[in-house]
Order: structure tokens, then sequence, then C-alpha cells
């Protein structure tokens, strides 16, 4: 099923993991003690949803990853899927799972454009309220080897994404005339606004600036840009900035090196996650993050499920190794998630391997389809340059 | 422009200073609406609403009085001013009447806001019927219906529906319906996949700012605004009142909205000649104003462009 093309990506990351960890204890000869140090002992549990698309072959890229760097971290896997309804294990089981592992691994869920019972609201809406999973964390930054026509971008999204315009509120007055609410509160406001403010805090940053349409929903938007300007008040460090969503689209498009950290509602969140990802590469090569007070599910930063080219090897799995590495990173597991971040920009770096052109994908540009012709030049390649 | 003669169009023109209404609050003239009422066309600059209480927004204001539905952004990569997209050529509709922003909100209990946006039959099949009828007649093969049915599942799917009504109306047009995050993913990457794309207020208002920054901002694209009772083309950047009366401003936006009304009126060859005088002049770069990174005056520019409609 899986051709040969996946398991060689892994073995290429594995040898560049592999360097890394030699690379390490060469150069650092005198305090290897340090390496043992971080790797702590026992293993760690992780919820792990494959969602539907290219989702299943991505995470078997994940997996093989773990197993080549040995990573102690044992998955827990749901067959999650708002399509596939009647072989979906129930909300309530995986949102425990999560509610128990506290991460979660999840690919992108595919939300059909109208359900057979009549619901409004998405398998993703339900996973998100029954967690909480209020802040949605996107960090869009260049990546090596990466050709796009924007260079240097480095910025972090946060969206709220429990409320606005995804209330899944909607009715029709009479025929022909729906109406459908966004709900903007003033105490979700407040918190996505501190989550931003101590992200930037937490993360070295200088700036936030609150995205919003305040003139001309005041009273919606209004209430969340006020939010923001209060929680402003109580982090004098941070600089703050306010701008209108058309002109943040057009202004990210043109000029992304102005942002630093965004902070917006729900929709407005969808869609600049987008726009950035795109700047950077596509849907395949941008990792996010959605944060509940009580746990992280780690997700591509641009949900798109890619379904065209389930199959057919061609997904690029770099979007979610990096959620891999964060979740890596967040459990303490430094090491390992270094590791294979690393080993991750250097392939997109050398460049050898890489996933179809652009045109053809939604998830492009870089990748980690491996010819056999070329596989010997780049390990030359790579051994030259390490 | 000197050689305004050539195009059979005469001005009429109109002083939208704000004035006192009858209900106290200042809005536009009553001598401005018969004009476009009567011409059933209008040429507007930017303006600059006030703010502060009792001013209500007098492009909203011109809006509701000529029931403009639809606005249309055409959004072009200009030859000789290069920007890291050189290969864009869109045009967004935009439903202009309802959606998100319907102006329907209320706080039900402290801190708890609805704004409502809505969206009826009517309007979705009146704008989504006239972005087939602009793809028809302006030679483009493709509409592109923009939303977000997966999330707002009955109003945005009504708007779907009505597209795909329209659609069946005109075979020989392609269409094709996308998710709106997808858009956005796709047009910064490789945006010659899209031709028309037609959408609510909301996706209108962010798309067509979002092309328009693509190839080089609002000074440069054009915008026109098609109504039941008469069309409004405008150039929809700033005032700029830092270089007013500088004779610095770079006339693009407004001359090219101005192109898109000869189409509308059906004078095809003036409109040509005109836009062919405009770019010409662009790509050679020898008058070029600041914001293009020359040094070439307002006039200066304005000039060039005549003597090429005139050499035409």
């Amino acid at each position: 099923m899986f051709s040969k093309k996946i398991p060689s990506v892994c073995d290429q990351i594995l040898r560049q993991s592999k360097n890394y960890g030699q690379n390490i204890v060469k150069n650092s000869i005198h305090s290897t003690a340090v390496i043992h140090q971080s790797v702590p002992e026992g293993r760690t549990k992780c919820t792990l949803i494959p969602g539907d698309g290219v989702g299943p072959e991505l995470v078997y890229s994940v997996q093989e990853v773990f197993k080549a760097a040995n990573v102690p971290v044992d998955f827990e896997p749901f067959f999650f899927s708002e399509v596939n309804p009647t072989m979906s294990a129930p909300l309530e089981t995986v949102a425990d799972s999560i509610a128990r592992n506290g991460i979660c691994l999840k690919g992108v869920l595919s939300t059909p454009d109208y359900s057979h019972t009549g619901e409004l609201q998405t398998l993703n809406m339900k996973l998100r309220k029954a967690l909480d999973l209020y802040a949605n964390v996107v960090h869009v930054k260049s990546l090596p080897g990466v050709k796009v026509r924007h260079s240097n971008v480095d910025c972090v999204i946060i969206r709220e994404q429990t409320e606005g315009e995804y209330s899944a509120l909607e009715h029709e007055c009479v025929p022909g005339v729906v109406e459908c609410l966004k709900i903007v509160t003033a105490e979700k406001s407040r918190r996505i606004a501190k989550f931003a403010f101590d992200y930037a805090t937490k993360n070295n940053r200088k700036k936030v600036t609150a995205v919003h349409k305040a003139n001309i929903m005041k009273l919606g938007d209004g209430l969340f840009l006020n939010s923001c300007k209060e929680m402003a008040k109580l982090y004098p460090k941070i600089q703050f900035e306010q701008m209108i969503v058309d002109n943040c689209t057009m202004q990210i498009v043109s000029n992304p090196h102005q942002f630093d950290v965004m902070v917006m509602p729900n929709l407005y969140g969808n869609i600049v996650d987008n726009l950035a990802s795109g700047l950077v590469g596509g849907a395949g090569v941008v990792a996010g993050a959605s944060w509940s007070p009580e746990c992280v599910v780690f997700e591509p930063g641009a949900r798109h499920t890619y379904s065209e080219a389930v199959g057919k090897n061609v997904a690029n799995p770099t979007a979610m190794l990096l959620c891999s590495t964060k979740m890596l990173s967040h459990v303490n597991l430094q090491y390992y998630g270094d590791m294979i971040r690393n080993a991750v920009n250097r392939v997109l770096k050398a460049g050898k391997v890489r996933t179809k052109d652009r045109s053809l994908c939604l998830l492009n540009s870089s990748s980690i389809d491996i010819s056999k012709g070329s596989s010997v030049s780049r390990f030359a390649g790579l051994s030259s340059s390490s | 422009m000197g050689h305004s003669g050539c195009v059979p169009l005469e001005w009429e023109t109109v002083d939208v200073t704000p004035v006192r209404g009858p209900d106290g609050k200042f809005g536009i003239p009553q001598a401005a609406i018969d004009s476009v009422n009567k011409n059933k066309v209008g040429l507007k600059g930017p303006l600059m609403t006030p703010v502060g209480k009792g001013h209500r927004s007098l492009n909203l204001a011109l809006r509701k009085e000529f029931n403009l539905y639809a606005n249309v952004r055409p959004c072009r990569s200009l030859e000789g001013y290069p920007t890291l997209y050189d290969d864009v050529d869109v045009v967004t509709i935009r439903e202009n009447t309802e959606g998100e922003y319907s102006g329907i909100e209320h706080e039900i209990v402290d801190g708890v806001v609805q704004s409502i946006k809505l969206i009826t039959e009517e309007a979705s099949s009146r704008v989504a019927e006239f972005a087939f009828e602009y793809a028809k007649t302006n030679n483009r093969s493709k509409v592109t219906a923009v939303h977000k049915a997966n999330i707002m599942r009955m109003s945005d799917g009504l708007f779907l529906r009505c597209c795909r009504d329209a659609a069946e109306k005109f075979p020989e047009v392609k269409f094709e319906e996308k998710y709106l995050d997808t858009v956005c993913l796709n047009m910064v990457q490789d945006p010659t996949q899209y031709d028309v794309l037609v959408m609510p207020n909301l996706y209108g208002d962010i798309l067509s700012d979002m092309c328009a920054g693509l190839v080089g901002g609002l000074g440069l694209t054009p915008s026109g605004n098609i109504g039941l009772n008469g069309a409004l083309f405008e150039s929809v950047h700033g005032t700029a009142p830092d270089i007013a009366g500088k004779d610095l401003a770079n006339p693009t936006a407004l001359l090219l909205s101005a192109v898109m009304m000869l189409r509308h009126l059906d004078l095809n060859t003036h409109a040509d000649v005109i836009q062919k005088a405009a770019l010409d002049t662009i790509k050679e770069g020898k008058y070029r104003t600041g914001d293009l990174g020359g040094k070439a005056k307002c006039s200066e520019f304005t000039n060039e462009i005549c003597s090429k409609v005139a050499a035409a």
C-alpha cells in the first residue's frame, strides 16, 4: 500500500536524526551527560487522530520517524471522522483520551457542507467545545530550502476558536432568508487576549496586533477590540497595535515582516492562517496547536484534507512532523523534538527530496518523495555538508 | 483630460460635501443624489467620512441610495511595476448589501453580543447572476463561488445554492466552488488558478483588498459598484491628505475605474485606448508617480497618457 516511498523518506530522516545525535556527541564531548539528563525515564502517552484525506499517510510517516528515532511515546490511535460517522469513535471516548493524556496529535478532519441529521455543528467544533480548545496558535515561519515568493516570514497567529462566526446558530426566518449569528463575549475575548499577551511574553515577542472589523461590526468586533485594548494595558512591555482585517490581509501578502504576534476572532483567524501558510509553502509545511487550559491538540496550521491525493503517496508530511516535534517539546522530550526538527530542516535544505510540484497539489513544494536515482547523490550531498 | 472630447461623455460635477439633513444628521446633498439618479452612472473619487457622531458614512449612504448590490474589483499585475506576484489577473465580485455587514447587532446581556449575518436568496441570486453575466460579457472563462458552507451550513449554503442555480443558466462559463480558506491558501501561491470570484460581503471585502495587495495596493486597482438604480465607479484608496494639492498623487485607480465605467456604457473602443495608454505609461516608466518609485508629477503622468491617447 505504502510503496517504498514513505519508508525511504523515513530512512532519510532517520539517517539525519542519527547524524544529528552523533554530531551532538562529537561537539559536546565534555558534556555528554547533558544529553542523557534531557531524556526522561518512562514513556509518554499521546492520543492520535489520523483524520481524513491524506491524514493517515502523514501520521504513518510520523510513526515511522518516531520508531526510527526511538522516541519514548506511545500513541493511542482513534479513527475519528465526520464523513465516516459509522466507523468513527464516539466523541466522548476521544475527548476522554485527550483529557487523560493531555496531548494529542491530530490530522485534519473533513467537514462536509451538510449533515444527514441536519446538524449545524461540525465534529471539529464539537471536539473543541468538549475540551474547551479555545486558543489556536500557528507559528508561520519560512523554512529552509522551500522555494516561495516571500522570505524571512516569522509571525504567530492566535485565533479564538470557540465562538464568533463558528457558533452554529443559524435559522431560516422565512423561505429564502437565513440569519446566522456571530457571538462575541467579553469573557472569551478577554481570555484569548490574555493568552496572546502571555504567549508574547513567554516567547520574547515584541508586539501583539489585534485584527478586527470593528468599524463595521461596532458591537461584536468592538467588544473583541476593547477586550484586547484593556488587556494590553496590563502588559506595558509588549507593544500593542490594531488593524482592520481587510487591511491586514493586504499587508500580510505585501509586507509580512511587519507582523509579530496577531490575535483575532475565529473566522479572521481561519483566513489569516491560510494566507500566511500560503506565503511559506502551503498547508503541507505549517504546524499549529489548539490549547485548552488543560490539554493541547497539535494539528496542521492550515487545515486541508487534500483528499484528491489519498493513496498516491505525494502528500507532504512536513507539517505533521513539525506538529510532532512541537508535541515532543511540550512534554519535555526536547531532545527528540530537536532531533526530528533538525532532520526535517536538513532534508528540506538539501532539497534532494521534494514532494510534487506546487501547481499539482495543495500540500506542495518541498518534500519527501524519493526516486532511487537521486538518492546516491543526495547522500553524497549530505555527507559533504555535515 | 485634454482629450476627453473624443469620448462621447459629458461630465456633471457634483459636490458631495455633507449637508445637514432634515433629521439633523449630515449626509449627501440631494443634488448629488438627483444627478446620479438622472444619469444612472457616476465616477467618484475617495471620500473621507469625518470621525465623530452625527456623520453617516457617505459611502454607505450612496450604496443604499442606489442599491449598489455588487462590487466589482478587477485586479491585475501591472507590467513595469513588479511585485512578488506578476501573474495576477482576477476579478472579485462581492455582494454588497447584506451578509456580515447587515448592521444588525445587539448586546443580549452584559458582555454577550450577537451580530447577525443575513443571507437572502434574492440578493444571493442577484449577485451570482451578475457574476456570470460579467464573466460572459468580459470574456472570462470561469466563475468561482467562494464560501464557507462547511461551517455556516445554512447561510453560506443558501448562497452556494444560488450560485449553482445561476451556473446552470450560463453553461458556457465554467463554475467551481471553493472554500474561503482554500482560496486564501492558493491565491498567495498560485493566483493563476482563479478568474472571476463571487462571494458574500465580508469575504469579498477581505479578498478584494488582499488581491490588491498582491499587485501593489489600492492605488492601482479600480472598482465598480453595480446597482439597481445606477452604477458608481470609484477608487477605493484613502484620501491621502498629506499629499493633497501637491500634484503628486497617482491617478491610476481612478483612471482605470473610469475605464471600467466606459465599458459599462459599452464604449469599449475608448476604454481600450485609455487603458492601453495608462498601462503603457506605467510600463515605460519614464513618467511614474512617487508611489511607483518614479519622480513624475500627477500632471506629467496624465499628460503622457493624454499624448498616447491622442496618438492612438
